[in-house]
């Protein structure tokens, strides 16, 4: 059982999509499943040599392969609860001990994980994965767990970037790894009240394909999609591309019903809002696993929309970019997904670009690029991008187009062409594949990000970029690192930024450690700037550290007693958030 | 006594310094007039936003701030905001600078000329000069020079110009703008003006705050102030004034900057320009107000020789790793950024504890020269004077001291000590005269304060002497800061009841309470400035400690002896005060009659021959005593009326006369008071 041939076990996705220079030194992209696929990237080489100070010929493979770790022992035997296990068979619920099987779900996808799976190196691992096919299964096996005290770590996409996945080493309990995958089935469609009643351990794509064949959608499109589940969405309060028109989990989730070692938590009615004390929802949403397992969620779904159009605009400078964007979110009309890329990012979504087809094209990006930086007298090292993505009925998104781009006139922005716009969406799924390339030479990095209010945008940029240079001098890093930032969501009241950084790390002993010692000072810096510690993905194990300071020690105590009630022999063990 | 130090404590001796650079020398060898036409292109701070000079004004007046703060004057007062922006606007307009290159040209031109008349070479540390380059482009950069002259900001722009360096915009005092004229062209050279007081005055604070932050933001110029608020009259650093401060590190604190470069600076002069205006002013003849014409008569300086300039551009100081671990940013989390806020206790007290370790970094990197050793000698050695001889000797072994104490001593040490020691007399022989091989100051046909059995002289004459005094003291002063710690110890010991550690540590804390009006002694450091003081004392060898004693050694007793008298006269006139105040003062004494009935009082005894410190007649440490005495609540402040009196505790002032005296020990109780 379990997806682990047609996903990588060391890296990110799938096993036949990946990037590799080939013989001739040029990038090119394996597969058939991304419009990049099969396809040339002749200025990637430049740009990856020129920003990082990397070579071709310096080359850090991941140094063992997947037979290693299985079959000289890397793994610890399990340790089992027999009597666990023994009524688990008694229930008819499948389950497994095998290496691959256990390996597959310790660890989500932050830098130190995949790092040290690449090295050979593995920690804790669950002792067994059991896969419960149904809600009533979920019931049982939570009810067994507390029987025999073993401790539950359920398991949706493993996207996770907070550490939430790993095991605990001080565990001294079985640990049992409780993975949704087979509660996939969209239990029921409502059309009268437009929602679905769907089974948590959905992955986002099948979701939204699913629904796509009745002529709906969720809407929800994380940059995770493709992988990560519906429970996982709700257990760490997940945000999609297209919030501005669908909403985030929160604005979504009309019922849900989790598992817990009390009992069974859900709502009596699926009335769209309710005044009856706190929302027993919030408690679930963002509990990241430490209280129960969500088996099934009724969310709201949309017709599908009747048009899309991608767009892009460019701006002599990120200042005007940002303040295009807060004026957008002030006239509440920003579109589908609206996103703002700094200069550097900019560039780099430059060297993603595939060999062109015909001398024309080439031609007519001559004639755009002569167009923006002579004419319009923009500076190539201080211009940024905007992407942009409209939805609705196509006559109302010409009109929102327009409204939109005459906004960005007023900031100096120039439309630069919905290629441009559709490049930069269809980036946010092929990013995550180059990291694995960084990691074949030398080259380290990870995305983290925040939210912050709106006259705090520029500043937290500046200073976060700018401590990430600034720590990774001082911590020895021999070449300039990149240091990147994006503005990614828009509210009334803020947006939510990603940074990305990434560094060369030839010459350093201990590179993950830098790695992480920089993260953490730039989460410093992003809380000393009023940042949040986090927008969308969640605390983890990461993270921890901030929380008392985040919610105050009565929200602390608050969050404590909920934990204790629900689960006072910590079954849910993963010891995320608290 | 738990604050941590801020600065560090290791060896003075093992401070290394960079080496000086004549610029005058190159002004002598070719024309001014081609320097002053040179071809000026600074390097800028990497954010500098374009076009940010020229939008200053309206971005101070378009600020959330400023918006924010008329919207709330305009409810509380019931006048039109637009009535009240126009105010602002006003403001704006008195105080800001209007920097333009003609007139830096210009100054460049004229103030070669007039170096070169004054000084005999001007020396800078080149590669302070690199470092503050680099700063620049990196970060926003605050100058902070030490204040002195007149001639100190108009010497750091001709600094900055020589070497291609962005110019400072500077805070400089309302009182220049007295002078029609001039005033405007400091304002054309980079100088912005701020009124004297305008505590309670909300718009005024707003407006200046934000023109300086705005410049600090944009990254436009290095902004210029000095700490210390006001010249020194005195040579001794003045208590640092934290306004400006607490306003450039706004920014970093709210994250508007990655960080900010403070740069202190050193500017020390072998002779002060001002010497005995200074002198008269602290012996109570007025402060001729700044004036043209004023300056005009001040032509005939333009005869003398000032000797040297020594200008030390310090290591800069970054307020982000300064803040680290002391200011918690995520403070400014929870409200706009642009409403006005006092800063909390915690940033109170980062900015406190920064002024004073920045102004001791001024302090360190001061250059002194032989003539401050002799000023101290001669100073001590009023009566008789000392022998040319004896006074080389003395000055050779003081030399030692210094250094080992780590002062940034200038001392030929090519040139014979007798050499040395003649060509500062000379430079400064208005204070000093020699006659039969004997040296003294210069005090007039009476040689010497005034023997028991000698003519009694008039209070003029004794007025004319003081200035000499007083002009001495201003050098010896310059070297006090070297001293000062071991001076607090050697006083402690001597007027410790028992050698017992914690008896001399009880002294020590003091006297080093009781004199921080008048020293750089940062609040809460007593415990650093003990442990520096006797590892001072004890590195010479002039003190030998075990667990619970501590006793001067024989070799010691010079060295103790030269330290305890060159605190004595402070000691003295802190008692002097009290005794008037406790015997004198009447209930119904203002503020304001304060400074002439007490120099009345030290007039009187020092005619009586009962007083030998002409120096208690300096209003600044009779200013200090009683801020001192404010400070510890020996005397209180009462409004009546239109008049501030002061209601005097006789019990507590007698007692800490008593302890200064060394008659009474430093008592428990008055410890803890303090």
């Amino acid at each position: 059982a379990g997806p682990t041939e047609i996903m990588k076990w060391n890296g990110w996705g799938y096993s036949d999509s990946r990037f590799l220079f080939n013989k001739k030194g040029q990038a090119e992209f394996t597969g058939k499943r991304y419009r990049l696929s099969g396809m040339i990237l002749p200025s990637l080489k430049d740009w990856f040599e020129g920003t990082f100070g990397a070579s071709l010929q310096h080359k850090s493979p991941a140094t063992v392969s997947a037979i290693y770790i299985y079959f000289f022992n890397a793994v610890q035997p399990p340790t089992l609860n027999e009597a666990f296990v023994e009524d688990l068979k008694s229930v008819g619920i499948p389950f497994s001990h095998d290496a691959e099987d256990r390996v597959f779900r310790a660890h989500g996808h932050c830098l130190h994980e995949i790092f040290a799976l690449r090295e050979g190196k593995v920690g804790r691992v669950p002792d067994l994965v059991v896969w419960p096919n149904c809600h009533n299964d979920v019931v049982k096996i939570v009810e067994l767990a507390c029987k025999h005290s073993v401790c539950l770590i359920p398991y949706g996409g493993g996207t996770s970037v907070s550490s939430a996945l790993e095991c605990p080493p001080e565990e001294t309990r079985s640990i049992v790894s409780l993975d949704t995958s087979q509660m996939n089935r969209i239990l029921w469609i409502d059309e009268k009240n437009l929602t679905a009643h769907v089974e948590a351990g959905i992955i986002g794509q099948d979701l939204e394909r699913l629904l796509n064949e009745n002529g709906y959608c969720t809407g929800h499109e994380p940059d995770s999609m493709e992988f990560s589940s519906l429970g996982g969405w709700v257990a760490t309060r997940a945000s999609g591309m297209k919030k501005n028109i669908y909403g985030n989990i929160e604005d979504l989730v009309v019922h849900i019903k989790m598992v817990t070692p009390r009992g069974v938590i859900e709502k009596s009615c699926l009335g769209p809002r309710m005044s009856t004390g706190p929302d027993i929802h919030h408690f679930i949403m963002g509990s990241e696993g430490t209280l129960g397992v969500v088996t099934e969620v009724t969310m709201k779904i949309r017709p599908m929309p009747e048009y899309q159009k991608y767009g892009s605009v460019v701006f002599p400078n990120f200042e005007q970019g940002v303040a295009c964007l807060r004026e957008v979110a002030r006239q509440r009309c920003a579109p589908a997904s609206i996103r703002l890329m700094d200069n550097e990012q900019f560039q780099f979504g430059h060297a993603l670009k595939p060999q062109v087809s015909s001398i024309f094209t080439s031609f007519l990006d001559g004639l755009k690029k002569f167009y923006i930086t002579k004419f319009k007298g923009f500076d190539p090292h201080h211009l940024c991008v905007a992407t942009l993505l409209f939805e609705g009925n196509r006559e109302k998104v010409l009109q929102h187009e327009k409204q939109v781009y005459d906004i960005a006139a007023k900031f100096g922005g120039l439309a630069a062409g919905e290629d441009n716009g559709q490049r930069g969406y269809m980036l946010t799924f092929v990013i995550a594949y180059l990291r694995d390339l960084g990691m074949d030479y030398y080259v380290i990095g990870e995305s983290f990000e925040t939210s912050v209010p709106w006259d705090r945008v520029l500043d937290i940029c500046r200073n976060v970029k700018e401590r990430i240079i600034r720590e990774c001098k001082e911590r020895g890093v021999q070449f300039p690192p990149l240091s990147t930032c994006r503005v990614t969501q828009t509210y009334d009241a803020g947006a939510c930024v990603y940074f990305y950084f990434a560094f060369n790390y030839r010459g350093l002993s201990d590179p993950v450690h830098v790695y992480e010692r920089v993260e953490h000072a730039a989460r410093e810096e992003i809380l000393a700037n009023g940042g949040s510690l986090s927008h969308h993905h969640g605390v983890g194990k990461l993270r921890k550290e901030w929380m008392r300071e985040t919610l105050s020690n009565v929200g602390m105590g608050m969050l404590k007693s909920v934990k204790d009630y629900v689960d006072p022999n910590n079954i849910f063990g993963n010891r995320n958030l608290l | 006594m738990a604050a941590k130090p801020p600065y560090s404590h290791r060896d003075p001796m093992l401070k290394k310094r960079d080496d000086f650079e004549d610029i005058l020398e190159e002004r002598r060898n070719s024309s001014d007039l081609r320097y002053a036409l040179k071809c000026y292109t600074p390097v800028v701070y990497k954010g500098v936003t374009p076009n940010a000079a020229s939008l200053l004004k309206t971005t101070v007046l378009q600020s959330d701030q400023l918006h924010y703060v008329v919207d709330q004057l305009s409810k509380e007062t019931g006048v039109a905001a637009d009535v009240i922006q126009e105010e602002a606007s006003a403001i704006l307009e008195e105080m800001a600078h209007r920097q333009q290159l003609s007139t830096v040209r210009f100054f460049a031109f004229t103030l070669s000329k007039a170096f070169k008349a004054l000084f005999r070479s001007i020396h800078v540390n080149e590669e302070g000069i690199q470092r503050l380059q680099q700063a620049i482009q990196e970060h926003p950069v605050v100058l902070l020079p030490s204040h002195r002259s007149y001639m100190d900001f108009l010497l750091m722009s001709y600094i900055l110009y020589t070497y291609d360096l962005v110019l400072p915009v500077i805070a400089a005092g309302m009182d220049f703008m007295g002078m029609k004229f001039v005033g405007e062209m400091l304002r054309m050279s980079g100088a912005f003006f701020i009124r004297r007081s305008f505590g309670g005055d909300k718009l005024y604070w707003t407006v200046f705050s934000e023109y300086v932050k705005t410049m600090l933001r944009n990254g436009m110029a290095p902004v210029e102030f000095f700490l210390e608020g006001t010249r020194s009259r005195t040579s001794k650093s003045l208590t640092p004034k934290l306004g400006l401060l607490n306003i450039v590190m706004d920014p970093f604190f709210k994250g508007e900057v990655f960080d900010v470069s403070l740069v202190p600076v050193s500017i020390s002069y072998e002779r002060i320009l001002e010497e005995t205006l200074y002198a008269r002013e602290l012996l109570g003849v007025p402060k001729p107000k700044e004036s043209t014409s004023g300056l005009f008569k001040a032509r005939k300086v333009l005869s003398e020789d000032y000797g040297s300039i020594h200008v030390y551009f310090g290591q800069p100081v970054s307020v982000r790793s300064l803040a680290q671990g002391k200011v918690n940013r995520c403070h400014f989390n929870l409200m706009p950024r642009h409403i006005p806020r006092r800063p909390s206790d915690e940033t109170q007290c980062f900015v406190n504890d920064s002024a004073y370790s920045l102004v001791r970094a001024q302090e360190e990197n001061m250059v002194l020269k032989p003539w401050v050793l002799l000023a101290s000698l001669l100073l001590q050695n009023q009566s008789q004077g000392l022998l040319l001889d004896e006074l080389t000797e003395q000055a050779v072994w003081l030399r030692g001291l210094s250094r080992e104490y780590g002062a940034f001593l200038n001392w030929p040490d090519h040139m014979a000590p007798s050499e040395v020691v003649s060509s500062s007399l000379s430079l400064h022989r208005d204070l000093v005269k020699i006659s039969g091989g004997r040296v003294q100051l210069a005090l007039g046909g009476q040689a010497g304060p005034r023997q028991p059995c000698s003519s009694p002289i008039t209070e003029e004459e004794l007025m004319n002497q003081a200035v000499v005094v007083l002009s001495c003291t201003s050098y010896r002063n310059q070297a006090l800061h070297v001293f000062l710690r071991p001076a607090l110890l050697a006083s402690a010991i001597h007027i410790a009841t028992s050698a017992k550690k914690e008896e001399v540590y009880n002294s020590f804390s003091f006297l080093r309470n009781m004199l921080s009006n008048e020293f750089i002694l940062c609040p809460g450091a007593t415990l650093q400035d003990f442990e520096e003081a006797c590892y001072l004392l004890g590195k010479t060898g002039a003190l030998q400690m075990s667990q619970q004693e501590m006793q001067v050694t024989d070799s010691g007793q010079k060295t103790v002896n030269f330290l305890t008298a060159m605190l004595d006269p402070f000691l003295q006139g802190y008692q002097v005060v009290c005794r008037y105040l406790c015997e004198e003062a009447t209930e119904a004494l203002t503020e304001k009659q304060f400074i002439p009935a007490i120099r009345t009082f030290i007039v009187r005894l020092i005619l009586a021959g009962s007083l030998r410190y002409y120096e208690l007649l300096s209003s600044d440490l009779q200013k200090n005593a009683l801020a001192a005495l404010l400070r510890l609540g020996a005397i209180r402040k009462i409004k009546v009326a239109d008049n501030v009196t002061l209601k005097v505790n006789r019990l507590m002032v007698n007692s800490l006369e008593d302890t200064l005296g060394g008659k009474l020990p430093t008592q428990k109780a008055v410890a803890a008071r303090l």
